[in-house]
């Protein structure tokens, strides 16, 4: 094996790592909902961005979040389809589909 | 000697880790999805041993468990009636019928959410909801423990399943969890097909297959090797009196309102009549529920939509479910500590 290669694999395992650690970006933003599970586990966001859920799966989803922070409620939809939801205060918004509740994840919405 | 590079000394334990993760991932993913594992998971407080199964039988078929010493877990959940009742409801405490059916237990270790209307996410905290229920066994845990306490031949059940932590609700739940790890489905004719033998199912099950996972769309809910999406669903069942909320009732949301938790198919021979409210006494009345697209369309689950199927596919429908059964193992009748 080359030392072009050696580099080319430890940048592609660094790039793996980095991307596996790195959070979300901040911005107007897209988690999609896949086998299952959403795509994203903790979302970084702030006040006044909007978060895109994508419905990826075979069957419906319905996203919603209870939490202090914020609340809302996506309702049912399938495939293909997506619901948008505007974050309007700080604080850590817990997030699940309500047909699925092993479906879970969290936007740290920062002021 | 000459020194070995960075890139050099991290090459072939990253390429062993990544090849073992490789192997790892490709065996997972060989698995059959439709097969289930053998082993239910359990807390890492509660890992299984024969004392603890053993002392949840013991509890499990122990009417001092109930207020009037007259029910028993398994009155409901009977290993003669696929671990639940037979009949359309279940009836709880004198004999005062409910408004739900008892599901099966067979297979619920699997489930990460408890109840038609996953009120309780672990065994553990299921175990004692029924007992301490009014409508159900109606005994106060309190209550409940004084009475195990008195029973000595209790005593070394719970030291040797649970040693220096004594008669508590806990060690109650935990045993009662535990027992129930056990209870699982049998192979069935469906798991031997999985399997590659190719006669154990008729042909008509085999097409019944397809069905439930393309036309039918069953699988859209029933998933997996324990036929179910562990979810929430308002499948249009016809009611009588005060509509049943179901989920509603744990998560305020619009689409949960008449929902419950999809039940497995493992074992449904055993387990008529169906539905979370026993209103079918067939699977052929149940496969002609969804075939109409169900019934009371308010609030009705999206993916509930009118099938069109013939009477051939129903019929093939009917056969596939039948070969979800397996042959229950004999339970073996306990002699309850005096």
């Amino acid at each position: 094996m080359t030392p072009r290669s050696h580099s080319a694999i430890r940048l592609s395992l660094m790039a793996l790592v980095v991307t596996l650690a790195m959070p979300a970006l901040a911005g107007d933003q897209v988690v999609g909902q896949a086998k299952k599970a959403f795509t994203v586990g903790v979302l970084k966001a702030k006040v006044g961005d909007t978060i895109t859920f994508r419905n990826d799966d075979e069957f419906a989803h319905n996203v919603f979040s209870l939490s202090d922070a914020q609340s809302f409620d996506l309702g049912s939809y399938k495939k293909g389809e997506v619901r948008t939801v505007k974050l309007t205060a700080p604080g850590v918004i817990e997030v699940e589909c309500a047909i699925h509740p092993e479906m879970k994840m969290k936007i740290e919405v920062a002021k | 000697m000459r020194q070995k590079s960075f890139s050099q000394r991290i090459s072939l334990p990253l390429v062993l880790l990544f090849g073992f993760l490789f192997i790892a991932a490709a065996v997972a993913a060989e698995r059959d999805p439709w097969l289930r594992p053998e082993v239910a998971p359990a807390p890492p407080e509660n890992q299984l041993n024969p004392a603890r199964i053993n002392l949840g039988q013991l509890l499990f078929f122990d009417p001092r468990l109930s207020r009037k010493m007259t029910m028993s877990c398994a009155s409901c959940h009977n290993p003669s009636l696929g671990w639940s009742d037979g009949l359309p409801t279940a009836v709880g405490f004198d004999m005062h019928t409910l408004a739900r059916a008892t599901p099966t237990i067979v297979n619920t270790s699997f489930n990460p959410i408890q109840m038609w209307d996953g009120r309780k996410s672990t065994l553990e905290d299921q175990a004692t909801g029924p007992i301490e229920a009014a409508g159900e066994m109606n005994l106060p845990l309190p209550e409940l423990i004084e009475r195990l306490k008195s029973i000595p031949g209790y005593a070394s059940k719970f030291e040797a399943a649970y040693p220096g932590m004594g008669i508590t609700a806990v060690t109650v739940a935990r045993g009662l969890a535990s027992f129930e790890r056990t209870v699982l489905s049998t192979e069935s004719p469906f798991d031997r097909w999985r399997k590659g033998d190719e006669k154990a199912v008729s042909a008509s099950a085999k097409h019944g297959f397809e069905l439930f996972q393309d036309k039918a769309k069953c699988a859209v809910c029933h998933m997996g090797y324990n036929f179910t999406d562990n979810g929430f669903h308002n499948i249009g069942l016809k009611t009588e009196g005060t509509p049943d909320v179901g989920r509603f009732a744990q998560r305020p949301l619009k689409s949960m309102r008449g929902a419950f938790k999809t039940p497995t198919l493992r074992d449904i021979g055993l387990t008529a009549p169906y539905m979370r409210n026993g209103s079918y006494k067939t699977l052929m009345e149940v496969v002609e529920h969804y075939d109409r697209g169900g019934d009371d369309k308010e609030n009705l689950d999206i993916n509930m939509v009118p099938l069109s199927l013939t009477a051939a596919e129903k019929a093939d429908l009917v056969a596939f479910l039948e070969s979800l059964t397996g042959v229950p193992p004999d339970i073996r009748v306990v002699s309850l500590p005096q």
